[in-house]
């Protein structure tokens, strides 16, 4: 009992914190925001930022439709590969997707070449098309795996009563996988909608001009180039209402798909033949293709220059890898201080708390905690450590989710013998809760680490020369036409992130029980 | 032992859950053997649960000896409990589970890991210190939590069915074990069973419970017979 008053106890610090760093940013904003002064392009900017993430979310959900069906449905070789390739979207840097896209559909890429050739106008990848293309890259894994799982989920005994009632495929679509579909698909929308919402670096490169200008664009634009702090904030505040906007849709419509069913099992309903077939191996083909082949063209555009440094090289990645790693430490810190209080009995609160930080983006919270340094200390000095409680913060909604249940699996079978030998807290953590969430904090770690690792963070905002990490060096050396070197540099980004994910999931090990 | 040869009293206790409601007024004699019995769900779990310090009662008071021990939390209680699983933790091995009940989770000293090998062997484990509850068969592991019990050293056993997956031999087995070593450091033992044979095998006397009453202790010989 006395555990169960330490752990819930120590919640509070941990989400005095997470709110401490919401208030810091949300309140300097609120000062300083002027709404009369909204301005037509304030208002492009909105309008192009919900425009492009209800298109990406739309063009990614009705990919993933059909690829997840084919998947499921199909068996062939290397299936088990494609679908594990599916279960890491988030750790793969959004630069080196931008990049691998800009190399394959590019104007001098062998997409647009094709076009020319056969006498037809290059793809325009800049501007709301590519924005979209490269959000539904980067979204598609998540959207097909979601909807995978939710096929999976079709109890088996449905598909034979299908099929002893001779159902017509329309028959048996409206009756089986519409259902599920209609739940699962607004979840997948939501989920997607707000991260392209708040999606920064695909649109610093894809987008901009006026035409395609996002908020999170605007508050970059306003604050480095402009230095407009009023229009920054306003847009900031702008970004935070649509993003929480956002985050309470997704949490009154949100059914997650029933995971823990394997994905691997035998499959149960024969596979349509004829037609078909031949459309579920194109719906796999075209769309694998579209996965693999810009990380392919990174590799064969970054490969020649790979020994080739920029200057301070080493110096950038170090950095780079103390953020990522700093910042995974004090994510899984946070989440486990938090999951372990809700497991044991907390208020709701503490899931508000965990869950906060996806409402905001890097780029408003940052600017509202800049404009608060701004008469303290100079922005530049402190941009490091932020960055590592910035990329903690926005990891944790993440992490908490997949401790939770974890937390609450041990405190269901453990509490009473804890309560019983009357472990300590630190010892509970120690005896208890470490070992028997290894596997689930080592693979958290790495996710965390991986998401720090790719991210522009608040370095974009704050940092000069002296707080250069790889994104910031990658969009430099493009900015500058490099595009070899900038390929090379993303190259070590990937394996740089990959590392970090496996290093710490293999850490966490295999699972404690045996 | 802190505790001493004791007297362990329910006074007037009244445990309540929504519908579910159980009294108790009787004291049981230090060392002494009891089985509990009754239909499923009449209240044998709270009742045990509540001793140890799990439940809270909605009236009435717990006695060790003329020490008040209804606030106390379950660890500084005088009682350990084996419920019917989850007794070992099975990320660790067996006598990282048994040292766990001299040393709270701090590191073991030489000796206690020492004192965790003797108990080891007193059930009957030697050569088995390094295995995981994984590893080896049920009643070996019922008997490590048997070990454990034995370290901790306190004088009140409350056993929630632990044995209840074993065979009959073995549950058995296991009851005269139980015996044994708790004879052995003199605790009192309360044990909840289904079954009329191994009530009249261990205890002394028995609780019955129904109709929302735990009944004082009578003579396991008058009731079973």
């Amino acid at each position: 009992m006395a555990n169960r008053a330490i752990a819930v106890a120590a919640a509070p610090v941990a989400a005095a914190l997470v709110l401490l760093l919401m208030a810091a940013g949300l309140v300097p904003l609120l000062a300083r925001t002027s709404w009369g002064a909204v301005s037509p392009a304030d208002w492009a900017a909105l309008r192009f930022t919900i425009l492009q993430a209800a298109l990406s979310a739309t063009c990614t959900c009705l990919l993933a439709i059909p690829l997840a069906r084919a998947l499921h449905r199909r068996c062939f070789w290397g299936r088990g590969a494609l679908i594990k390739m599916l279960s890491a979207p988030f750790v793969l840097p959004t630069l080196a997707a931008i990049m691998g896209l800009l190399a394959l559909f590019g104007s001098n890429g062998p997409v647009s070449s094709l076009l020319v050739a056969v006498g037809l106008s290059p793809i325009p990848i800049f501007g709301l098309g590519g924005v979209v293309l490269a959000h539904v890259f980067l979204n598609l894994p998540l959207a097909t795996r979601m909807l995978l799982q939710s096929w999976a989920a079709i109890p088996t005994e449905r598909f034979r009563l299908a099929q002893s009632l001779s159902l017509t495929p329309l028959a048996h679509f409206r009756h089986l996988e519409w259902p599920m579909l209609r739940a699962i698909l607004p979840s997948a929308f939501a989920a997607i909608f707000l991260i392209c919402l708040t999606s920064f670096a695909v649109a610093l490169i894809l987008g901009g001009g006026p035409r395609a200008s996002t908020v999170e664009l605007g508050i970059y634009q306003s604050l480095r180039f402009e230095f407009n702090l009023e229009r920054a904030a306003r847009l900031a505040l702008i970004q935070v209402v649509m993003g929480f906007a956002a985050v309470l849709l997704l949490a009154t419509i949100w059914r997650a798909p029933n995971f823990g069913v394997g994905l691997d099992r035998p499959l149960r309903m024969a596979a349509p033949k004829g037609f078909m077939r031949i459309w579920d191996a194109a719906v796999i083909g075209l769309l694998s293709a579209f996965l693999i082949l810009p990380m392919l063209a990174v590799l064969a555009k970054g490969l020649p220059m790979i020994a080739h440094f920029p200057n301070d090289f080493a110096v950038i990645a170090l950095r780079s890898v103390a953020i990522s790693i700093s910042a995974a430490v004090l994510s899984v810190t946070l989440a486990l201080t938090l999951a372990r209080a809700r497991a044991k009995g907390a208020g709701i609160w503490v899931e508000i708390a965990a869950m906060l930080p996806l409402g905001t983006s890097s780029l408003a919270l940052g600017t509202g905690v800049f404009l608060a340094l701004l008469q303290v200390v100079t922005p530049q000095t402190v941009a490091l450590p932020l960055a590592v409680i910035f990329n903690a913060a926005f990891s944790l909604p993440f992490v908490f989710r997949i401790l939770l249940p974890a937390c609450r699996e041990i405190e269901a079978n453990f509490s009473r013998l804890s309560a019983q030998l009357g472990l300590s807290p630190w010892a509970e953590v120690r005896v208890l809760f470490f070992p028997r969430l290894r596997k689930p904090i080592g693979f958290c770690a790495g996710l965390a680490a991986a998401m720090a690792m790719g991210d522009f963070g608040v370095i974009a905002l704050f940092g000069g020369q002296d707080q250069t990490i790889l994104p910031i060096l990658i969009a430099r050396l493009m900015g500058s036409y490099q595009m070899q070197a900038a390929a090379a540099v993303t190259l070590w980004l990937v394996l740089f992130a990959f590392a970090l994910f496996w290093t710490f999931d293999a850490l966490g090990g295999r699972d404690a029980d045996a | 032992m802190p505790w001493g040869a004791a007297m362990l009293t329910l006074e007037n206790l009244n445990l309540r859950q929504d519908s579910f409601s159980l009294t108790a007024n009787f004291s049981v004699e230090s060392g002494a053997r009891l089985a509990i019995m009754g239909a499923s769900g009449a209240g044998k779990s709270t009742l045990l649960l509540a001793i140890a310090g799990f439940v809270l009662p909605r009236s009435g008071r717990v006695f060790w000896n003329d020490q008040d021990i209804t606030k106390l939390a379950a660890a500084q209680r005088p009682a350990a409990i084996l419920f019917q699983d989850q007794n070992l933790f099975p990320h660790l091995t067996l006598i990282e589970n048994v040292v766990l009940g001299k040393t709270k989770g701090q590191r073991a000293s030489a000796q206690q890991r020492q004192e965790a090998g003797a108990a080891l062997s007193r059930v009957g484990l030697s050569g088995l210190e390094a295995r995981k509850p994984a590893q080896v068969s049920g009643g070996q592991a019922a008997r490590a939590a048997l070990a454990r019990m034995l370290l901790q050293g306190r004088p009140l056993w409350l056993l929630d069915e632990p044995f209840a997956a074993l065979d009959e031999d073995l549950r058995r087995e296991m009851l005269d074990l139980t015996g044994e070593v708790a004879g052995q450091i003199g605790a009192t033992v309360m044990m909840i069973t289904h079954q009329r044979q191994d009530a009249a095998q261990f205890a002394q006397s028995v609780v019955y419970v129904a109709e929302g009453v735990a009944r004082a202790p009578i003579s396991a010989a008058d009731h079973l017979s």
